[in-house]
């Protein structure tokens, strides 16, 4: 039996980020991952995060997972991949499964990182071929580049929901629906917006009636749902599918706390059966840990500062660093969480419908209920203001914890200020470069970059576009709206790909003047 | 005692429905109405259902089912899910295979 300080069991975004920091204090690490490669969800994100600069903000998860895999290899961690924790006993003996043996380890302190898994709802067709959960389907597209199915319904408008549909449009799937029973868009607007404005149809108040097909998936009947979710006869739709996609939450993984004795408790606000733990991860046994989506279903972000907290109780624990350092560095780490646990989708506000913004504005009723702001609620927001030539015109309608906006523009043209919540504003008097930072560093791909009058009857929106083939210059299509319809005609003027917009290409489009604040995608005809 | 283990409480009779036959547990193939007939058979705890019908015991180990399978029990007894019990958790953790489960490794080999 080898013994080491501290066995961290899974290497996504929070058992690395423990493993780093226990090592950076000199404890002997190892983290088991039962999968091929390390990373856990993070090398499946190919979207910016949101977040501040201290939560790695505007870096697209794939980028943080290698950041952290190379972190953890100058820090010393030993990852053992292909490694399956199957059981962990008394005095924290693991016991894992390494290829063709079982290998037992001894902790003298144990994280417990195991993430979740997918929740799944049933519905008659639920077991087809064609039904998959979104986490298969960014298994499939971002790390095997195989196309789940060409013509796909997405169940769930969560921030999961949300973000696979926009990748699976970007794979070249067509989502032809995304539904939610729940009356309201549950994930962020600014998500949702992206979608919608592709042409993406929402169907809020709706659910499953049944999938179609003999072997496989073929089709696909929805219908609207009461106050209580029982189907209204005579609203049922049908769709052609190929596919049925799955993003109905998630459930905490925490099976292994449970065999090891620690106090558990059903908790539906945390995603389920979760350890008993107090804020900086630590369980009801003395020397267990844990730390992300294992103790409450969050994101990756907070995450990865719940696996920082865990790894330093865990050098404090064994006597690898003072009490006195341990708290200096638990205040930084706290306010860190505590930035991203605020805003409308805090989860001291789940379940809440929230009406207006920090800022008293009201939240967009369309935006909830379709995807996207509609063009007479647009106008409300202090992000989107009028002058004459190129200005950024912000369309963040809701406080979210996100901030690199601010940062990007280096002609201080945006301020969120110092809560981080805020919408962003356009600071009067400020003078607009075109630089497009701002339009690339939206996380959300909210800012848009609009000369509303080039004196010509035209006007020119700046787009971020992350969608292949690349239009060219010269190429004439059509402007959408925000509600992913035909508005009017356009043509591409420019499209510029610098490394600093890191793949977020920005786009051009002229369109009739009548439609600077209204065109708001751009599609080839 | 809780309202799960009140074991004299009248729960009525079973009463088909028509999505009985729907696959809830599909590693062992277990059905919603044979879910519900065997909570009306006095499986009232999901350790008991599992025994009974070895739902959460194929392939996934209950990662895709057990919370599906919580609440149609919930439902059944007229109780909230969190105050239904989840299975006792027990090693091995993931589906092994014997001859692997069987094969600890050599002492000196460890930790390489």
């Amino acid at each position: 039996m080898t013994r080491y300080d501290l066995i961290i069991v899974g290497a996504g975004p929070s058992g690395l980020s423990a493993a780093i920091e226990a090592a950076k204090k000199g404890l002997s690490v190892i983290v088991f991952d039962e999968n091929e490669k390390p990373g856990g969800q993070l090398f499946k994100q190919i979207h910016k995060f949101f977040g501040s600069k201290e939560h790695r903000a505007k870096v697209r998860g794939f980028v943080i997972g290698r950041q952290l895999l190379d972190e953890a290899d100058e820090a010393g961690v030993k990852v053992v991949l292909n490694a399956t924790v199957i059981g962990l006993y008394q005095d924290k003996e693991v016991v894992v499964k390494i290829g063709e043996e079982v290998r037992h380890y001894k902790g003298n302190a144990v994280v417990i990182a195991t993430g979740a898994a997918e929740n799944m709802v049933t519905f008659p067709g639920w077991t087809l071929p064609g039904v998959i959960g979104a986490g298969a389907a960014q298994t499939m597209m971002n790390l095997h580049g195989v196309l789940p199915g060409k013509k796909v319904l997405m169940l769930g408008s969560g921030n999961v929901g949300l973000v696979v549909s926009f990748q699976l449009e970007q794979c070249g799937c067509e989502v032809v629906a995304l539904v939610d029973a729940a009356p309201r868009v549950g994930g962020y607007g600014v998500h949702a917006a992206k979608v919608a404005r592709t042409g993406v149809p929402f169907y809020l108040s709706h659910t499953i009636v049944k999938a179609e097909g003999e072997e496989y998936v073929t089709g696909v009947t929805i219908a609207e749902v009461d106050g209580s979710f029982k189907f209204i006869p005579g609203t049922e739709k049908h769709f052609d599918v190929d596919t049925i996609c799955l993003a109905v939450g998630l459930s905490p993984m925490s099976q292994l706390l449970k065999m090891a004795g620690c106090k558990m408790e059903d908790n539906p606000k945390r995603g389920g059966q979760v350890p008993i733990c107090d804020e900086h991860g630590r369980t009801s046994i003395p020397g267990i840990l844990v730390a992300g989506d294992v103790s409450g279903i969050e994101e990756a972000s907070s995450a990865m500062i719940e696996g920082r907290m865990a790894g330093l109780v865990a050098a404090e624990y064994l006597g690898y660093m003072e009490k006195e350092e341990l708290d200096t560095a638990l205040v930084s780490l706290d306010s860190a969480l505590d930035g991203l646990r605020q805003g409308m989708f805090a989860p001291k506000n789940r379940g809440k419908l929230v009406e207006k913004t920090e800022e008293g504005i009201d939240i967009s009723k369309s935006l909830l209920k379709n995807g996207y702001v509609s063009d007479d609620e647009i106008e409300r927001y202090p992000g989107v203001t009028h002058k004459k030539g190129v200005h950024p015109v912000i369309e963040c309608t809701q406080n979210i914890p996100c901030n690199p906006c601010q940062d990007a523009c280096k002609k201080g043209c945006i301020s969120i200020g110092d809560n981080i919540t805020s919408l962003p504003i356009v600071v009067d008097g400020s003078e607009c470069i075109n630089c497009g930072m701002c339009v690339a560093n939206c996380s959300g791909q909210a800012i848009f970059l609009v000369d509303e009058d080039c004196g010509d009857g035209t006007a020119t929106v700046t787009l971020p576009y992350e969608f292949l083939p690349l239009p060219e210059v010269g190429t004439k299509g059509k402007g959408l709206g925000r509600d992913g319809k035909v508005v009017c005609d356009a043509e591409v003027v420019e499209v510029k790909s610098l490394k600093a917009f890191d793949k977020t290409n920005l786009l051009t489009m002229r369109v009739p003047k009548e439609y600077a604040m209204k065109a708001r995608f751009f599609k080839a005809v | 005692m809780n309202t799960v283990n009140d074991r004299s409480r009248d729960i009525g009779p079973f009463v088909p429905q028509p999505d009985d036959d729907m696959l809830i547990c599909r590693c062992e193939e277990v059905t919603k109405g044979e879910i519900r007939q065997a909570v009306h058979d006095g499986m009232w705890t999901i350790t008991e259902i599992r025994r009974y019908l070895r739902t959460g015991m194929g392939l996934c180990q209950g990662q895709t089912c057990s919370k599906l399978v919580k609440g149609i029990v919930a439902r059944e007894l007229g109780v909230s899910p969190t105050e239904l019990e989840p299975a006792t958790s027990r090693v091995p953790m993931r589906p092994i295979e014997m001859r692997i489960f069987a094969n600890e490794a050599a002492d000196e080999k460890e930790g390489e």
